[in-house]
């Protein structure tokens, strides 16, 4: 994780179950060969024509990426392909974190490694919170917990692994790294 | 077969993956909290989600520790019509063929075998490992791609991960995994004539939902899975996505040996006769259990169809579509034009694709062709056939199949992941109703505002001569109708 800290903001809602990769990022902009610079195509089927024109209305009219750290999302977000553009794009388009009752594995994998934020909530939490759109919202990430007025402090579970790579200043593969002994080991074993 | 071990050490076949694949076990213990070290014996690589991971080894000065047990191909970005007379390909954007190119300079650069324009093995990346028989019993495989899970129908433990992943296994051919819960899928009896596979695993997606399988590794099993040969065991695992698994695997038995003796990088000689004999032992041993258990009676899956946004929207094509007032089936309907409570069959296909590393082998083809054999494509409708790989495409012109597709009407066209994605310009024209053999449904998925029905080749290519969604059964052959309708 990068997004090491406490931060305050206000959640942005989009209020709509199983939001897939094609709809985050669609596959017509896959073919860079780098990670920057995709936050200006993120949700770009909901946000404009097919001839490149805004649309006049589309779920993030009023998203601003100078206020709305925090997306607030259906169940099962993420769900689809294992494209890392994802993530990429939302960390782009000024994301830092989102908050869903549940989401796709590969997503959560593929954000926790480029330092957005997935926070899993219980259902009642995921609706309170989409019941009550644009909230400020404090996160703090080494506590693993967030504060909202009217709802409280929400603890939400985090992997304590990217925190321990933090620690150390350094990240997974250098972790690996670290183990090659033990994958040279492996590679004496033969299956059959 | 072993003999039965206790209660205690009965293992899940994903157990035995696991286990035997575990450089160091989670270490809840030791204070740093990591992930289980998990050594990946087969790493797929393709353009798409591959160039960021290669500049992230070359930044830090790191080579492709073990090249030979990857395996790259091209597939995502690739035009799917042939190339011109000066032996160039017309790519959808510079970028793509750029994407293209980085990936023959990365891969020459770090040793890995690429089967690029002029491998005679080239197609979609699931397709073409097992064809080699890359893909075998027992290994670990991943790849940039969710649909890695394909390989599991040979009893691997198969997933896909991400570009910083694809990093980590180029790197040290290992990736830090939790481990994941089971769910064992079991399916019992024998398939009504004109169900295939693919109706199987839409059926089964639309019973636990498109989160139903999410931090799972499904085992299918049962009766119904043993009947079936290995290129339907691919489609069957390979939406294991589709409802949130990360992977999804069947145990090998002799269908799986009789398929991979022979091919190109399987196991010959002795070495054979000693991989076989482990390959028996990858079972789930009698009495083990599965953290969630679910029961399907086969008898019970018609040819089935998505009717609305994800691959969950699932319906027997005899049934009508949904019409409840959640905000999501009537989001769904508004997308996909139809009237909720309105029968799916009969309505209009603009367009119809057979393909994608789901459904483009080569029991696809002649399941497509014993429908369009001595029939038309309908009037107004444009059928796309894409077989999944350079030698499948042989194979089927070897039979003559594509001659009945081409003299149906139908485009022949080059292999490659063509309009299940969309990114090399096969797409449809936005409205376009979409009849569909690949695995996803999304919004946009197959061209902006293009309304997609994911559905069996059988039932692709009863649509493409209907020119409306048709059940298939109406075009079988009259013995295996009436044996249908005696049951009916």
């Amino acid at each position: 994780m990068s997004t090491a800290g406490t931060f305050t903001t206000h959640t942005y809602n989009l209020p709509i179950e199983n939001i897939d990769t094609d709809q985050i990022i669609p596959a017509q902009f896959l073919t860079t060969t780098e990670r920057v610079g995709l936050g200006k195509f993120c949700f770009y089927n909901w946000r404009y024509q097919p001839n490149g024109t805004p649309k006049d209305e589309h779920p993030l009219k009023e998203f601003d990426r100078d206020q709305h750290s925090v997306i607030v999302a259906g169940t099962n977000f993420g769900c689809g392909s294992s494209r890392e553009h994802a993530p990429w794009a939302l960390l782009d388009m000024g994301v830092k974190a989102v908050i869903s009752s549940r989401f796709a594995d590969i997503f959560r994998n593929n954000s926790l490694k480029n330092g957005l934020l997935p926070i899993t909530v219980s259902d009642e939490v995921a609706d309170w919170l989409l019941q009550h759109p644009g909230v400020e919202i404090e996160v703090n990430i080494p506590a693993t917990k967030f504060s909202v007025a009217g709802l409280g402090e929400i603890e939400f579970p985090l992997d304590s692994f990217p925190a321990y790579c933090l620690s150390q200043g350094i990240d997974q593969l250098d972790f690996l790294l670290r183990h090659e002994k033990d994958i040279s080991a492996h590679e004496q074993r033969q299956p059959w | 077969m072993s003999q039965t071990p206790p209660t205690t050490q009965r293992t899940t076949l994903f157990e035995k993956i696991w286990h035997s694949h575990l450089v160091r076990d989670e270490s809840l213990a030791s204070g740093d909290g990591a992930p289980a070290i998990l050594y990946i014996d087969l790493h797929l690589v393709h353009e798409v989600t591959s160039p960021q991971a290669f500049t992230e080894l070359k930044q830090r000065g790191l080579k492709v520790r073990r090249p030979d047990l990857c395996l790259a191909t091209i597939d995502h970005s690739t035009p799917t019509t042939p190339a011109d007379a000066n032996g160039e390909y017309h790519y959808i954007t510079e970028q793509a063929k750029e994407q293209v190119e980085t990936l023959y300079r990365n891969c020459a650069e770090q040793g890995l075998v690429l089967h690029g324009w002029d491998s005679p093995h080239r197609g979609i990346v699931h397709v073409m490992g097992p064809e080699m028989g890359a893909t075998q019993p027992g290994m670990t495989i991943v790849c940039g791609d969710s649909h890695t899970a394909t390989h599991g129908a040979f009893g691997a433990l198969a997933f896909g991960i991400g570009t910083t992943e694809v990093g980590h296994v180029l790197a040290t051919q290992c990736l830090l995994q939790r481990k994941p819960q089971t769910l064992g899928i079991k399916v019992e009896g024998e398939l009504n004539p004109g169900v295939t596979a693919k109706d199987v695993i839409l059926h089964i997606i639309g019973k636990i939902g498109v989160d139903g399988g999410t931090g799972c590794v499904i085992e299918y099993h049962g009766s119904t899975i043993r009947d079936m040969d290995m290129e339907s065991r691919m489609t069957l695992c390979n939406m294991s996505i589709e409802c949130g698994a990360r992977a999804g695997m069947v145990a090998p038995d002799q269908t799986t040996f009789d398929y991979l003796q022979g091919r190109t990088m399987a196991p010959a000689g002795d070495n054979w006769k000693k991989a076989v004999s482990y390959w028996r032992t990858l079972q789930t041993d009698e009495g083990a259990s599965f953290d969630t258990l679910v029961e399907v009676n086969a008898a019970e899956i018609e040819p089935s169809v998505t009717w609305g946004t994800n691959p969950g929207m699932v319906i027997g094509i005899r049934d009508r579509v949904p019409n409840d007032a959640s905000a999501g089936t009537q989001e769904a309907l508004q997308y996909m034009q139809l009237q909720g409570g309105s029968e799916i069959s009969g309505q209009p296909v603009n367009m119809v694709f057979i393909g994608s590393c789901t459904n483009s082998r080569i029991s696809d083809l002649r399941s497509a062709a014993s429908i369009f054999a001595g029939r038309k494509v309908a009037a107004g409708t444009r059928v796309m056939i894409v077989a999944g790989s350079e030698a499948t495409k042989k194979q089927a012109e070897a039979e003559g199949l594509h001659r009945i597709f081409i003299d149906a009407g139908a485009e022949w066209r080059e292999p490659g992941c063509s309009m299940c994605i969309g990114m090399n310009g096969d797409i449809g024209q936005p409205g376009d109703l979409v009849v569909s053999t690949s695995n996803r449904n999304f919004k946009g998925r197959q061209g902006r505002d293009v309304r997609t029905i994911l559905a069996s080749p059988l039932t692709a290519a009863a649509c493409a001569v209907t020119g409306h969604i048709t059940d298939p059964r109406t075009l079988l052959p009259e013995s295996a109708h009436s044996t249908m309708e005696a049951r009916a």
